[in-house]
């Protein structure tokens, strides 16, 4: 009989740092292969049409990039959370009122039109999701709830409030009674990057700033040590000066500001007004794009765009296989699930024990165990 | 102590060597170890000593060598393989959770179902009956290292090993607990059971030790009989040359000299149950000179060297002032602002991050005070600049690793604590306050440590030694104070101190009272 056995590596090894995620995609896809042939499709034939059609023409690399934007602008914000050692799960729910508080500006006052209207829209989108972090933080740092509780259930309060919103107060009075607000005009919408070629808007860019800025500050500056301090050693950063109850504002107003902006980037720039539903998940599916990317900004990039392809791949085999475009979330999960896995491997290898391992005759009993 | 040498080996070990990378860290290692002996293992920092013990307990696997044990071939492949046969250890980094009491923390290692109300009970009866007083029920993380290392002690014994690796177990102890340790040790002894014992205080191997193997460079330099050596031909062997002594040159002026820190009438309710409180400390120390605190384990230095650095802050600003200026209020990085620097006891998780490169935790406690020449505009580290710096310690310090920049973790116990020490003395700071500044470092290091702190006192700065070695306290300070239960005795000046007064003090005798107990437990 053999049995497998975690020995724990005397250091992290970088090797599987860096492979885990390929290990995790590649069983991910066997696992998505057996998925695929219970369900009485040809697996190669469905790999096709969910990772590769999905990205076989311009306009098509377009929508990936319009659905990876949010993903890296959240994913880069939550992987500062996490590495501070903080847990904010709620960014669905900034992402939502950043979209709500970016949306005040085109909803209640559609006449102020003009190139201020713009910034001050993904300003206000960053405030939005920023006070909204701001209630987790707050109660952490003043009554030491569970932030992954508490930003989680605020998550729920959102999306039941932006549902209101566009049912009441916002709806459109010549909507036909559609629940969702005025189209946004033209000044209130996120341009184009390439209006010929493809959909793709400002939000990509913002995303790509927002993570190299991230790398930046992560990597090279002062504030981004004192995260990786505080988040490996508490103690140690207390030692350093760094204040525990700063960094937890600091982290979930940044990692709220870049959910918000992503949220007021979706509604102005791919719907163009308020809905009840603004958002498949992105705040959810983010956390899964951090850690695929290492919680490193430019591996979230990379990450951020592999996920963005399952979400086009779920609607691609919907329409062309007529399989639930819910795979798209199997997929995500088997992928989250299959990386924490392969992650085990940075700190601990495997070693195969057979029977062959050495018996102990020698070994005292234990007596007078008392 | 003779007759240990015809009794039967309990263990053997032959030839056993192990190599990481390009460094062998144990080399052709032989080792007996007799039934019912004291066997002291000498080396300094670096020599190979933790490495052969690791293999002994399981938790590293030699390249080569053989050991039996009572005379039988054995491969210990794990800790679990090693307690199994009947070795059990006591390691210098404890492995408890803190959040977890006493009691738990045993039954966790012990993991044989049994309630913890009975764990708890053979426990306490356990540690009384071996002189280590114990409560089962109180966290860990409120209790000091010496308490936290009668609970490794306890859960080894509770095992019931033949063969017991004791790794640095009396740097933390005061004289009167290492007493009653060293009289736990020798009944073991009688009752058969064999003793590995790793110590750098040569003194006391030659009190307890029947024999001793002195590793160097991962080699068996030698064996010998420790009670017929002297503790200076002991460095030698270990070293390979002498010991400088340190040397303490007269403080002059030092009466005169202004007061670099103060502490004025400094109290501190506990922060937590189990934390003691601080009742109206005052000290001052000059320009020039040292004072030692002496002061068995958990009476109150770790929350005064909290309340000291600034990782608390007091209501009263003037409880704490530096250079003439109130800073009881200031942060840890005001107070180092204003020229003071801090060395805690704990070196893992406090005074470093364990998976941070040096160059890294040189900046986590000078990112401040060297502002200028460690971060650039718009709060970018310079990174060159650091590690030039990290370098310049490492070299100035004798820092042994390696690799040019590890992580803190990756060094032995010894060597981080020489890179703490230096990258503060470093900064040249005008008031250093130190807590424990050679636990676990090797005579010639800590002879090192100890002569730069005079030095710095001498050029003119204010030290500041908390410490539970009263031989290192004798070497160092110009007056010697001792906390005990949270108060804090005058400082008695070195020329009139003698370790039975201090001993008494830190037993909780009033000065002048000199036939009251030595109870320190």
């Amino acid at each position: 009989m053999m049995r497998l056995e975690l020995v724990k590596r005397p250091q992290r090894s970088a090797l599987f740092s860096v492979l885990s995620p390929f290990i995790a995609f590649a069983m991910t896809m066997i696992a998505g292969a057996i998925m695929f042939a219970l369900l009485g499709v040809n697996p190669f034939n469905a790999f096709n049409v969910y990772f590769i059609q999905p990205v076989s023409e311009v306009w098509q690399l377009h929508e990936l990039a319009i659905k990876a934007a949010p993903l890296i602008l959240i994913a880069v914000g939550l992987s500062v959370c996490y590495k501070a050692n903080i847990w904010n799960i709620g960014a669905e729910g900034q992402f939502i009122l950043g979209g709500i508080f970016g949306s005040i500006v085109p909803v209640l006052f559609p006449d102020f039109e003009g190139p201020l209207v713009l910034p001050l829209m993904l300003l206000l989108g960053m405030l939005g999701g920023a006070l909204y972090a701001a209630i987790p933080a707050l109660l952490k740092t003043r009554f030491s709830t569970n932030e992954i509780l508490t930003s989680l259930m605020l998550v729920y309060v959102a999306r039941l409030f932006l549902d209101w919103l566009v049912r009441g107060p916002w709806r459109d009075p010549q909507g036909h009674g559609f629940p969702q607000t005025i189209q946004f005009g033209d000044s209130a919408v996120l341009p184009e990057l390439m209006p010929d070629a493809g959909r793709a808007n400002w939000g990509f860019v913002f995303a790509l700033v927002a993570a190299i800025a991230i790398w930046l500050m992560m990597s090279r500056m002062l504030k981004g040590f004192e995260v990786r301090v505080l988040g490996s050693s508490p103690r140690a950063g207390r030692f350093a000066g760094f204040g525990f109850n700063k960094m937890v504002f600091f982290t979930f107003l940044l990692s709220g500001a870049l959910a918000g902006l992503a949220g007021i980037s979706e509604v102005s720039g791919a719907i163009g007004q308020l809905q009840p539903v603004i958002s498949p998940g992105y705040g959810f599916t983010a956390i899964i794009v951090a850690f695929l990317g290492r919680l490193n900004p430019l591996g979230i990039v990379a990450a951020g765009l592999v996920l963005a392809l399952t979400y086009l791949g779920g609607e691609a085999v919907q329409t062309a296989l007529g399989i639930s475009d819910k795979m798209a979330q199997v997929f995500q999960g088997m992928l989250l699930f299959f990386v924490l896995g392969c992650d085990t491997l940075i700190q601990y290898r495997i070693r195969l024990v057979g029977f062959a391992a050495p018996k102990l005759e020698a070994a005292p009993k234990l007596e007078e165990a008392r | 102590m003779s007759a240990n040498h015809d009794r039967a080996n309990l263990l053997e070990v032959r030839g056993l060597t192990k190599i990481f990378g390009t460094l062998t860290a144990c080399d052709h290692i032989d080792l007996n170890i007799a039934k019912g002996e004291i066997h002291a293992l000498l080396g300094e920092n670096g020599a190979g000593k933790s490495t052969l013990v690791k293999m002994l307990f399981g938790s590293l696997e030699p390249n080569s060598g053989e050991i039996f044990w009572d005379g039988k071939a054995v491969r210990i492949t794990s800790p679990g393989v090693a307690k199994k046969l009947g070795i059990g250890m006591v390691f210098q980094h404890f492995s408890l959770f803190e959040a977890l009491t006493a009691a738990e923390n045993i039954a966790l290692s012990l993991n044989d179902g049994s309630p913890i109300s009975t764990i708890a009970a053979k426990a306490r009866a356990l540690s009384y009956s071996y002189g280590l007083p114990l409560d089962p029920e109180s966290l860990v993380g409120d209790l000091s290292v010496g308490e936290r290392q009668r609970i490794e002690i306890i859960r080894c014994l509770l095992q019931t090993p033949q063969l017991i690796i004791l790794d640095e177990p009396t740097s933390v102890l005061t004289p009167q607990e290492a007493d009653k340790l060293f009289e736990t040790l020798e009944r073991l002894r009688a009752e058969g059971k064999s003793i590995l014992y790793i110590s750098h205080r040569l003194e006391e191997v030659k009190r307890i030790c029947d024999r001793a193997t002195v590793l160097r460079h991962g080699k068996v330099v030698g064996h010998c009989n420790p009670r017929q050596e002297t503790a200076a031909s002991l460095a030698r062997m270990m070293v390979g040359n002498e010991v400088k002594a340190v040397v303490r040159a007269p403080a002059e002026g030092i009466e005169t000299a202004p007061a670099l820190l103060e502490i004025r009438g400094l109290t501190r309710k506990p922060a937590t149950p189990f934390a003691i409180p601080l009742k109206n400390v005052n000290l001052s120390v000059r320009a020039g000179e040292v004072i030692g605190i002496a002061g068995v384990a958990g009476n109150g230095q770790g929350e005064f060297f909290e309340a000291v650095s600034g990782e608390v802050l007091q209501q009263d600003p003037g409880s704490v002032r530096i250079r003439g200026k109130d800073a009881g209020a200031l942060s840890i990085t005001g107070r180092r602002l204003m020229g003071a620097a801090f060395v805690p006891e704990e070196r893992l998780g406090h005074g470093a991050a364990p998976r941070m490169k040096l160059s890294e935790n040189l900046l986590l406690s000078r990112h401040a005070t060297d502002g200028k020449s460690f971060v650039g505009s718009g709060g970018m580290v310079k990174n060159a600049s650091v590690y030039s710096a990290a370098q310049r310690i490492i070299a100035a310090m004798d820092v042994r690793k390696s690799a040019p920049d590890p992580e803190a973790a990756a060094l032995s116990g010894g060597n981080l604590q020489k890179f703490i020490v230096g990258r503060e003395l470093d900064r040249k700071p005008s008031v250093m306050v130190v807590n424990q500044p050679t636990w676990g470092v090797d005579a010639g290091a800590a002879a090192n440590i100890r002569q730069a702190l005079i030095e710095l006192a001498r050029s003119g700065s204010a030290v500041l030694v908390i410490s539970q070695d009263l031989d290192e306290l004798f070497e160092l300070s110009d007056a010697i104070a001792v906390m005990h239960n949270g108060e804090l005795s005058a400082p008695l000046p070195i020329a009139e101190a003698t370790f039975e007064k201090i001993g008494l003090l830190m037993g909780g005798a009033e000065p002048g009272h000199a036939e009251h107990t030595m109870e320190t437990a």
